[in-house]
């Protein structure tokens, strides 16, 4: 089955939460994204950030870490159902990114993805693109990260 | 004697900031996918040389954080940056795999003042990331606050 007749476009499915523990927010910034708001708790509360936070690509792994024991988890409750689950393949990339706020150590992050569009591609014969909507907002409800992703599809 | 920071004036577009080569290990490629992208392609050569991308193959993630450690060391610890509102594209053009050799360039799009902050500007940078054979793995298209250097210095300065 495709994802475009399981998952109705425009509705958000929770994928996950993640909580950002300042010891994994250095490690992440001490190998990708060494800035001081990143590594250094004192420097973080003089920075126009006022306290460690996550680098925004720790924030945006973060969403793909959520959805890859969700995905596992779909294929096998569609397979337990009888349904074949979508072929996915791999992603080409994703478009307008905005870490909306900063993810602080101690926050959690709940990830959702929704289906925006799935398209045949033209140039390919049996295959699909989905375009679909990444986000992410904290403990208090706020967004604090937004991608729209581009998912290959078997079909 | 330190280098002074580089602020938002000597990002005029067109300026170039050349990365250093990293070679990226199948170690380095199955640690970061165990953490956040725990995909068999990701994990392990045979997979990977089953699927679409050829071989043991990094997260596109992975490549994106590699990518900022690039920006990083090319610019961005000697820059006045004030982090980075977001990303207009990210695309993940070849894959990356097992032992290739990454490196690239960044340039300046385009810079202006923040309407809403005149204390910083907004640098627009485009980022291309190849491999041993000079193809293409990664472009990324991205935006990064920079303090201007009236702010710098002294804060009471006019701009």
């Amino acid at each position: 089955m495709r994802m475009a007749e399981l998952y109705p476009v425009g509705q958000a499915v929770e994928i996950g939460s993640l909580v950002f523990a300042a010891e994994d927010i250095v490690r992440f910034a001490a190998d990708f994204d060494p800035q001081p708001f990143h590594l250094d708790a004192a420097a973080a509360r003089r920075s126009l950030f006022g306290g460690l936070c996550a680098s925004g690509w720790h924030s945006s792994a973060g969403w793909m870490k959520c959805f890859v024991p969700f995905w596992a988890g779909e294929c096998r409750r569609l397979a337990a159902e009888g349904i074949d689950p979508p072929k996915l393949g791999p992603s080409p990339g994703f478009t307008g990114l905005r870490w909306l706020k900063p993810v602080f150590a101690g926050d959690t992050i709940t990830y959702s993805v929704t289906l925006l569009a799935s398209r045949p591609l033209a140039s390919r014969p049996g295959r699909l693109i989905n375009t679909i909507l990444c986000a992410g907002a904290n403990q208090h409800g706020e967004p604090v990260i937004r991608f729209e992703s581009t998912v290959l599809e078997f079909a | 004697m330190t280098d002074a920071l580089l602020t938002f004036e000597d990002f005029s577009p067109g300026r170039r900031f050349d990365f250093a080569r990293r070679t990226l290990t199948a170690d380095e490629i199955v640690a970061f996918a165990r953490e956040f992208d725990p995909q068999p392609m990701h994990l392990d050569e045979q997979a990977g040389r089953a699927s679409i991308l050829g071989g043991l193959a990094a997260s596109g993630w992975h490549t994106s954080a590699v990518m900022m450690r690039m920006l990083y060391e090319a610019y961005i610890r000697r820059a006045a940056s004030e982090g980075s509102p977001g990303v207009d594209l990210m695309e993940w053009k070849r894959a990356v795999l097992a032992g290739d050799t990454l490196s690239g360039h960044c340039s300046v799009l385009e810079a202006r003042v923040s309407r809403s902050r005149p204390e910083i500007g907004i640098v627009r940078f485009r980022a291309e990331v190849t491999n041993q054979r000079g193809e293409l793995v990664a472009v990324c298209e991205f935006a990064n606050m920079m303090r201007r250097r009236t702010a710098e210095g002294a804060g009471h300065a006019h701009g």
